[in-house]
């Protein structure tokens, strides 16, 4: 079988080496990492015959360009984009062949911020400590991509059914109580449900941050505490800020609610300036 | 005794309150080596986060089996040769009423041990400085301290495992290796370690 490697013809403003992350170094401050929007990534990788633990690339707001020296089959799911495959209009979320010396590449999404690119075979960079992901916080794992760098492919299968990217929901991110109450008035998980939140441009891999109406909270720092993904932390300006997947992995100030691991996808698709809400979710 | 405080967070994730960073360190161990069922077990100051929970109602049934008292054992001993050369050795000689030479003694003769990991891939927060013998961290961090500085802050002890900005007062270096992706363990100084300085010559 042919190896494939993948020639990066224009990196984009951030792209990224992402896979399921690497849990369980919590405890020695390494973050868990992977990919933002995991059904996305998930959906790539199966649309090219990939196990869901394959590593794909992230691309933030567009502008990636892989050229690839063998034949393969290429993805792209997330932020649609305009694609082009060997110069010709490519399809969004669906398999699509990409010939050998052609160039698949990506323009600007009209919407959402990040885009998967899926190979068959997966991106195949030596794992660190069992992840192929980069960390932005740390700078553990692959460095972010650079024109002009060579990917490989591990050896891939053929593409299986179709399936069908989600759609995100209009009416709020659910939201699990936090577990520190007592810094808070006692209506603030409603007042973030009520509340009108827009996405701020410091947002990246790290968290998600917001701004509105200030929460009310009690002044002072809280001991340095492990931190969960998707938890909600509110700074003593009473701005909130979602903890994504590269987030340290103690902090100290208090969080007043994490939000439901089926939703936090959609975190990787707000942009500057977007409207966010919340909503109590349906488990305690 | 009915157990520990246990807080929900989120529907994958229980945090645990102790009364101190032994306490965290000597739950989090015990948790282990008890088999308890997260996919991360993470101490820090006062509290041990259990996250990445299958069935968090289960887990909070075991932990109601812990107590402070519960027998735990000592985790490794690793020992650091260091260079006692430091730019604030002097500060911690006038801080604590001794000369230098009397520092390096009381730092050499003490073991500490790892509580929890923060701030940085493997920088480990040590316990066992007296109470007595807390020093404030320094008013405006230094932009860059090397990898391997040792230093104190309040009252702990902590080695840079990688160069990075910084506040601690910094006492000497060490040449060990204390973070390495390359390892199945990459923190020397994980959670649980026992630590002993040793002067260098």
């Amino acid at each position: 079988m042919t190896s494939v490697s993948l020639k990066v013809v224009a990196a984009g403003v951030a792209t990224t080496v992402q896979d399921l992350g690497r849990p369980g170094f919590a405890h020695l401050g390494v973050p868990r990492s992977g990919a933002l929007d995991r059904p996305a990534a998930a959906l790539a990788n199966r649309l090219v015959g990939n196990s869901v633990d394959a590593a794909v690339l992230e691309v933030t707001l567009g502008g990636l360009a892989l050229r690839t020296d063998a034949g393969c089959w290429v993805a792209v799911t997330g932020a649609a984009v305009p694609i082009s495959v060997g110069g010709r209009p490519g399809a969004y979320a669906e398999a699509q062949w990409l010939p050998a010396g052609a160039t698949l590449a990506l323009g600007t999404p009209a919407s959402g911020v990040r885009s998967y690119v899926a190979v068959a075979g997966g991106i195949a960079v030596d794992p660190v400590l069992g992840s192929r992901s980069t960390d932005t916080l740390s700078a553990i794992g692959p460095a972010p991509l650079v024109a002009g760098a060579v990917l490989p492919v591990g050896a891939g299968r053929s593409p299986v059914a179709l399936d069908t990217p989600p759609r995100r929901e209009a009416d709020g991110l659910r939201l699990h109580p936090g577990p520190r109450p007592e810094w808070f008035a006692t209506d603030a998980l409603d007042r973030l449900c009520d509340g009108r939140w827009t996405v701020l441009p410091a947002s990246d891999r790290v968290g998600l941050r917001l701004t509105g109406e200030p929460l009310v909270r009690r002044e002072g720092e809280l001991a340095s505490e492990g931190m969960v993904l998707g938890a909600v932390q509110v700074p003593p300006d009473g701005r909130p800020v979602v903890f994504l997947a590269d987030h340290p992995t103690t902090g100290g100030y208090p969080v007043v609610a994490v939000v439901d691991p089926a939703d936090l996808w959609q975190c990787a698709q707000l942009r500057p300036g977007e409207a966010v809400s919340f909503r109590r979710g349906a488990r305690a | 005794m009915a157990g520990p405080t246990v807080r929900a967070c989120g529907p994958r994730a229980l945090l645990v309150e102790v009364d101190s960073a032994e306490g965290a360190a000597m739950l989090a161990r015990w948790a282990r080596t008890a088999g308890l069922a997260a996919g991360d077990v993470v101490p820090a100051a006062c509290t041990v986060l259990f996250d990445d929970v299958d069935d968090p109602e289960r887990l909070r049934t075991r932990l109601a089996d812990w107590s402070p008292s519960s027998e735990v054992p000592a985790g490794p001993l690793v020992e650091l040769p260091t260079s006692y050369d430091g730019p604030d050795l002097g500060f911690v000689a006038a801080h604590w009423g001794v000369d230098e030479a009397e520092v390096v003694a009381r730092h050499t003769g003490l073991e500490f041990v790892s509580a929890f990991c923060g701030f940085a891939p493997g920088f480990a927060y040590l316990t066992g400085l007296p109470e007595e013998w807390a020093v404030p961290r320094l008013a405006s961090p230094r932009a860059r301290v090397p990898a391997g500085s040792v230093g104190l802050a309040g009252g702990y002890c902590g080695v840079y495992p990688t160069a990075s900005p910084g506040g601690w007062r910094l006492l000497g270096r060490t040449d060990a290796p204390l973070w390495d992706l390359a390892r199945d363990e990459p923190a020397l100084l994980a959670p649980g370690t026992r630590v002993r300085f040793v002067a260098a010559a």
